[in-house]
C-alpha cells in the first residue's frame, strides 16, 4: 500500500535526473565515435567500391592520383615510411621514456620528482607544429652536418621528433603504472634482501607489465596518427625509405596536405578518405591489441 | 658491551622519530638465540617501527630517523655496508600477506635467486618443497605450484610469506600481527610451526593478541605509546607479577 514515506520524493528526482544525464554523457561517446565512422566511410565508400583496385592501393608504391591519362591509388610508400618511422620512434622513445619513469617512481623524492613531472607534462603542453619548426631549423642542420648527407629531412628526422613527441605521454603513462605497483611489493621484496634494481626488475617491472604496454601502444598510435610535425620532419616525397635519412611521406600527412586541393567527391578526394579509413582500421586494432593484452595478462 | 653466544640481538637506546613525530623512545633490550621474543602493545605503540629499524627499512622511507644501536651477533647493523645482506639474514612476515605477483614456487624461490644461492634446479625444487612444508603448506599447493600466489587464500597466503621468508634460511624471523587476516585454525597451524622453527632460529613475535604471546614467547616486551614499559619472562608476566602496572591493565584486558 502506498504511503507517504513512499512518495517520490526531491532527492529521487535528483537521482533519476542525474542517472539520466550521465547515461547520455556515457553514450554520447559512442554516437560520435560512429558518427564519425560513417561519415569517413562514406564520403570514401565511392572510392572504394568505384575505383580502387585492392592490390594497387595495398602494394603499389604509386601514389599519382593527379595524373590525368592513368591515376594510381597505391599507399605502399606511405605505410612503409609510417610504420618505419612509428617503429624507430619507439625503439628510441620506450627505453628513455620507461627510464625516466623508473626514476621518477622508484628513485626520485620530494622536489626533484615535482619538477621533473611538472617539466614532462609542460614537454607534453608543446603543439605539434612547434616541434615541426625544430624539425626543420635546428634537427634538418644538425642532420646534415652530424652524417654528412645531402638532406636532414626524412626517416630520421621524424623518428627523433616523434620519440620527443611521445617521451612525455609514455612516460606519465608507464610512471603511472609504476605508481599502482603497492609498495608492500617493494617492501617484501626488499625484506627478501632483494636491492633496489633486483625489486625493480623481479617485482616492479612484472606487476606493472600490463601499464607499460599499454604506454607502448599509445606511443604507437601517437606515430600512425601524428600529422603535422611529421609533416614538416618527413620531406614529404613518395618514397619506400631504404635508410634512415630517405625522405618519405606520412598517410596522415598527406590528407592534411592533399584534401584541400582536391575537388569534393572526385575519386582523389574519395581516395582520401579510403586512406581514412585505413587510420580508422590501424587505431582499431592497436587498440585492440592492447585491451586484448591487458585482460590476457589479468586473466592469467 | 661485552656480546655473549646467548644473545642474538642487543638493542640500545633506540629511539625512532617520523619527522617531529616520536614512534619509539629510548628502548634498550636483547634478544636471546633460539627463543621467541614476544612484543605486545595496542596500535602505535612502536612494534613495527621497532622491526623495521631491526632489519634497516628506514632506508626506504626518508623522513624516518633512527638513532641508538642495533646489534646482530654483537656486530652494528649500521656498519653493515651490504644492508642486502643484513637483510636476507632475517625473515619477514607482514600483517597482511604480500603474494608477490608470481607463481607459488616462484614467491618462494625469489629470495635465493635473487642472492644468486640458487644453485640447480633440483637443488631449488628440494628447497621450495622444505620451505613450503615447514610453513604447513605443501600439502595443499604441491599441485598448484605454477599457480599464482595470489590465488591462495588469505590463510595460505600468509603460509606463503613465511616460506618465502625462510627460503633464505634466515637467522631471524620476525614476525608483525601475522595473524590478522589468518583464521584461527590456520593461526594455531602457524603457532605450530614457529614453535618447530624455534629450534633454529630466533624469533621476533610482534602481536595484538596477548594469549598469543602467552601462548608461544619465551620472553614478552610491552610497548606502550612509543614506550617500552617492562620486559620480563612471559610466565612471569602473565602470573600477574608483572612490576608496572599498565603492564598487568594491558595483559588483564582492562585497555588496549
Amino acid at each position: 500500500m502506498a504511503t507517504a514515506s513512499d512518495a517520490r520524493d526531491k532527492n529521487w528526482f535528483i537521482d533519476k535526473f542525474f542517472q539520466s544525464l550521465m547515461f547520455v554523457c556515457g553514450i554520447s561517446a559512442i554516437v560520435f565515435v560512429v558518427g564519425i565512422f560513417l561519415f569517413v566511410f562514406k564520403e570514401g565508400l565511392g572510392f572504394i567500391v568505384n575505383d580502387m583496385n585492392v592490390a594497387e592501393f595495398f602494394f603499389s608504391p604509386k601514389w599519382r592520383p593527379t595524373s590525368l591519362h592513368h591515376p594510381t591509388y597505391g599507399i605502399l610508400a606511405m605505410v612503409a615510411g609510417t610504420a618505419a618511422v612509428t617503429i624507430l620512434a619507439m625503439a628510441i622513445c620506450l627505453p628513455f621514456s620507461i627510464g625516466a619513469a623508473i626514476f621518477i617512481a622508484e628513485f626520485a623524492t620530494g622536489k626533484t620528482r615535482e619538477i621533473l613531472k611538472i617539466l614532462i607534462e609542460f614537454l607534453a603542453a608543446i603543439p605539434s607544429v612547434v616541434w615541426g619548426f625544430i624539425a626543420l631549423s635546428i634537427m634538418n642542420p644538425f642532420i646534415i652536418t652530424a652524417f654528412d648527407v645531402p638532406m636532414g629531412l626524412g626517416v630520421l628526422n621524424s623518428a627523433l621528433i616523434l620519440a620527443l613527441m611521445a617521451a612525455p605521454i609514455v612516460t606519465s603513462i608507464a610512471e603511472d603504472a609504476f605508481k599502482a605497483v603497492p609498495d608492500t611489493y617493494r617492501e617484501a621484496a626488499e625484506a627478501l634482501g632483494a636491492t633496489r634494481w633486483q625489486t625493480i626488475r623481479k617485482v616492479v617491472l612484472p606487476a606493472a607489465k600490463n601499464g607499460l604496454l599499454s604506454a607502448g601502444l599509445l606511443g604507437v598510435g601517437r606515430g600512425f596518427g601524428e600529422t603535422m610535425a611529421i609533416l614538416m620532419a618527413s620531406g614529404h616525397s613518395i618514397n619506400i625509405p631504404t635508410s634512415v635519412f630517405d625522405s618519405f611521406r606520412a598517410l596522415t600527412a598527406t590528407i592534411a596536405a592533399e584534401l584541400g586541393e582536391t575537388a569534393v567527391g572526385s575519386p582523389h578526394y574519395q581516395s582520401l578518405f579510403a586512406i581514412g579509413i585505413f587510420l580508422f582500421f590501424i587505431t582499431f586494432l592497436i587498440n585492440m591489441t592492447a585491451d586484448f593484452i591487458v585482460r590476457g595478462v589479468k586473466k592469467g | 658491551m661485552v656480546s655473549t653466544a646467548q644473545n642474538k640481538i642487543e638493542v640500545q637506546d633506540l629511539s625512532i622519530h617520523y619527522g617531529a613525530h616520536k614512534a619509539l623512545g629510548n628502548v634498550s633490550l636483547t634478544v636471546r638465540t633460539n627463543e621467541i621474543f614476544g612484543i605486545i602493545g595496542p596500535a602505535n605503540s612502536g612494534k613495527t617501527s621497532f622491526l623495521n629499524a631491526v632489519n634497516r627499512m628506514d632506508m626506504m622511507r626518508p623522513n624516518m630517523n633512527v638513532s641508538g644501536t642495533v646489534r646482530i651477533d654483537g656486530i652494528e647493523t649500521r656498519s653493515w655496508r651490504n644492508v642486502y645482506a643484513l637483510r636476507r639474514k632475517i625473515g619477514v612476515v607482514f600483517p597482511l600477506p604480500v603474494g608477490l605477483p608470481l607463481t607459488v614456487y616462484d614467491n618462494v624461490a625469489l629470495a635465493p635467486r635473487l642472492a644468486g644461492t640458487a644453485g640447480s634446479k633440483a637443488d631449488l625444487d628440494e628447497l621450495v618443497e622444505r620451505c613450503l612444508r615447514r610453513a604447513a603448506l605443501w600439502d595443499e599447493v604441491k599441485d598448484r605450484l605454477n599457480h599464482l600466489g595470489s590465488l591462495l587464500s588469505g590463510g595460505q597466503q600468509q603460509r606463503l610469506t613465511i616460506a618465502r621468508a625462510l627460503s633464505q634460511s634466515p637467522e631471524i624471523l620476525m614476525l608483525d600481527e601475522f595473524s590478522i587476516a589468518v583464521d584461527p585454525v590456520t593461526t594455531m597451524r602457524i603457532e605450530d610451526v614457529l614453535k618447530e622453527l624455534k629450534e633454529e632460529i630466533t624469533i621476533i613475535l610482534v602481536t595484538n593478541l596477548v594469549q598469543q604471546a602467552n601462548r608461544l614467547a619465551d620472553r614478552t616486551a610491552f610497548f606502550l605509546n612509543g614506550e617500552c614499559v617492562e620486559i620480563g619472562d612471559t610466565e612471569t608476566l602473565f602470573s600477574g607479577s608483572a612490576k608496572d602496572p599498565r603492564t598487568n591493565d594491558y595483559i588483564g584486558g582492562k585497555f588496549g
